[in-house]
């Protein structure tokens, strides 16, 4: 690729305590694209995220490598730097929608504060703006809904709004972990669905954080295998899904659900098969 | 839903206060000790006592008695003070402002002190100052607020006099007041001085009242400020780029105060509760240490108003606190 990517993360160490979350993961995304990042559960996903976002749960640390956003290093960089990134440098959307909005404040606060306090609107500009932005998310009467409670709202409705606030600031990389899991299967659908067409619309840059191939097959450009912190596969996502080189990326393809094989011919990953690759993970050293 | 709201409550009030009225009616007079004795010279004859006992009407039973108080109370009679001989509402709307006052400005010295405590442990997570603001709470808790009280006479009105330690204003300067609220009055017509003035009387048994409210509430609000300061919305607020401090006031507060103003209703009864010794030791002329003086001299009209007056105040709190938690969460308000 020519051009530099937004997001290169090179030789990712993670420690908490005694223990190594992740273990050596490298995974760029270039702008423009979705990079998919997929692993079963505990394999570190978010941790990869929360070392982007600088948000590592306390007593974790970077032991190692690097993260560089356009360029700049994150690791080490201070806190207030760090901050300053947030919002309209790279942002989240995040898991639950049920618990992501301030269960006190309206919606139109929590959208009037992003726009006029991280993009210094002021409050006529900015309720425009947060209109035009609910409109986006096909929500409809954006009017009433800024005056709503969260709890006034369908889980859906408050991702959209999660959505609309990701891309309020135009940040230049979203770092969605698992966006619909918490969602109905027919909102699932919807949601991935606009977070692509604001994606492309945006031309923002996607890390998509999920454990359904399916999901990275639809919106992915480029994907990313992890398993106990680190990286199995990788690559575009025709090659690493149409031809995987790795058995733990053929067994988890097995296990996926596709529309022309009947849900009965599925084959859960074998548990020998993650288990001996947990066991070669622990062995892993940090290099030099 | 407010004024539903309210109705039900005043209605659930009656009881209450009817219950508050028998039992302490009847313990008054079970209890041994006889207010007659108290009030007639040495060497009066038994003729004047049971002169005096038709009088108050003490030589009925007590259901009987009860019954004319009760019908009494009904319309706005609670009696004839036995010790100040004067009419028992009358006597206790004289006092009431004072303790008002007091309390209100104790709450206020509580919330302030305890907000700033909080909100300065939280942001100080896992730092020196956190564990400065744990210890000096754990500490002020254990102190109750009458030691606070004469440890603040002996400090700053023996040893360092440098503020009044008694009454509720200076008896050598002339005032004229129309209400009871000295102090809301004087800052309302913008008196500084006076307002000054009776701010230095009632400002040390303010502060010894505020101090066990202020660390029991500190430490309310700084466990639910810590609880919300880890939810999922503050740190989606975090990954827009908001700071640590605008995260704890804007983000996480309003939610802390909810469990905070739900479980503090019953600490700030025990404020008021925490009047009858305070004013007696401050010499504040309030309710609290009307009391005081009505156990001293057996005065049972005045005892029972007194009582049902700190019940009418418990019930007023309980209310105000259960108002505030439906108007900060959005939850309760529509539901
Ligand atoms: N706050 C934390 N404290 C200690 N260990 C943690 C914490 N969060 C995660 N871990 C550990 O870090 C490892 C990676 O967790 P991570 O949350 O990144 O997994 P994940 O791939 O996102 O899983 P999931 O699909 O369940 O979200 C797991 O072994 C987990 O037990
Ligand atoms: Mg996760």
């Amino acid at each position: 690729m020519s051009l530099d990517p937004v997001l290169a993360v090179e030789d990712l160490w993670v420690e908490l305590g005694p223990l190594d979350l992740l273990r050596g993961v490298s995974l760029s995304v270039a702008a423009g694209q979705v990079a998919g990042l997929v692993g079963e559960s505990g394999a570190g996903k978010s941790m990869i995220g929360r070392s982007i976002l600088g948000l590592l749960p306390t007593g974790a640390r970077v032991s190692q490598g690097s993260i560089r956003f356009r360029g700049r290093e994150l690791v080490g960089l201070p806190i207030r730097a760090h901050r300053d990134l947030l919002g309209r440098g790279m942002t989240l959307i995040p898991q639950d929608p049920m618990t992501s909005l301030n269960p006190v404040h309206r919606i139109g606060r929590h959208m009037l504060d992003v726009l006029r306090l991280r993009m210094g609107l002021d409050r006529t500009t900015a309720r425009t703006r947060a209109l035009a932005l609910l409109d986006e998310v096909h929500i409809r009467d954006p009017e009433a809904v800024l005056m709503r409670y969260p709890h006034e709202l369908s889980g859906g409705m408050r991702q959209r709004v999660l959505i609309a606030m990701a891309f309020a600031c135009e940040p230049a990389l979203i770092v969605a972990d698992e966006p619909t899991t918490a969602l109905d299967v027919t909102v699932q659908r919807q949601i991935l669905r606009l977070i692509k067409e604001l994606q492309v619309h945006h031309g923002t840059a996607i890390l998509f954080v999920t454990h359904d191939l399916g999901v990275v097959a639809k919106i992915c450009d480029t994907v990313t295998v992890l398993h106990s912190g680190r990286v199995l596969e990788q690559g575009p996502v025709a090659d690493a899904l149409g031809a995987p080189q790795h058995a733990y990326t053929q067994a988890l393809l097995a296990a996926t659900p596709r529309y022309d094989r009947p849900a009965d011919t599925l084959h859960p990953v074998p548990a020998p098969l993650t288990e001996a690759l947990r066991v070669e993970a622990t062995a892993l050293r940090r290099g030099g | 839903m407010p004024i539903g709201f309210l109705v039900n409550r005043l209605v659930l009030a009656i009881p209450t206060l009817f219950g508050v009225s028998v039992v302490v009616f009847v313990l008054l007079r079970v209890v041994p000790g006889d207010p007659i004795a108290m009030m007639i010279p040495p060497g009066a004859g038994q003729e004047d006592i049971d002169r005096l006992r038709v009088l108050y009407g003490l030589d009925r039973s007590i259901p009987e008695q009860y019954g004319i108080w009760l019908g009494q109370a009904l319309t706005g009679d609670f009696g004839t003070s036995i010790s100040l001989r004067s009419d028992v509402l009358g006597l206790v709307l004289q006092r009431l402002p004072a303790t008002l006052e007091l309390a209100a400005l104790a709450l206020l010295i509580a919330g302030a002190l305890a907000t700033g405590l909080a909100v300065l442990g939280t942001a100080s997570r896992g730092r020196w100052p956190e564990a400065v603001v744990d210890g000096v709470t754990g500490t002020v808790q254990a102190i109750p607020d009458f030691v606070w009280g004469l440890l603040f006479i002996l400090a700053l009105g023996v040893l360092m006099p440098v503020l009044p330690i008694s009454g509720r204003f200076d008896p050598r300067i002339e005032i004229d007041f129309a209400t009871g609220f000295y102090l809301i009055e004087s800052l309302a017509r913008f008196d500084l001085d006076t307002a000054a003035m009776l701010l230095r009387h009632a400002i040390l048994p303010a502060v010894a009242l505020a101090l066990p409210l202020t660390a029991v509430l500190a430490r309310l609000l700084k466990s639910s400020l810590s609880e919300a300061m880890t939810q999922d919305y503050v740190q989606v607020a975090k990954v827009r780029g908001f700071g640590p401090g605008r995260l704890i006031v804007r983000e996480a507060m309003r939610n802390a105060l909810i469990p905070t103003v739900a479980l503090s209703s019953v600490q700030v009864t025990f404020l008021i509760g925490g009047t009858v010794l305070v004013e007696r030791i401050f010499s504040y002329p309030g309710i609290g240490n009307m009391a005081i003086g009505a156990v001293i001299n057996r005065d049972l009209p005045l005892i029972q108003g007194l009582v049902l007056t700190f019940a009418v105040l418990f019930i007023a709190i309980n209310l105000v606190a259960d108002l505030t938690y439906a108007a900060l969460n959005p939850r309760v308000r529509r539901g």
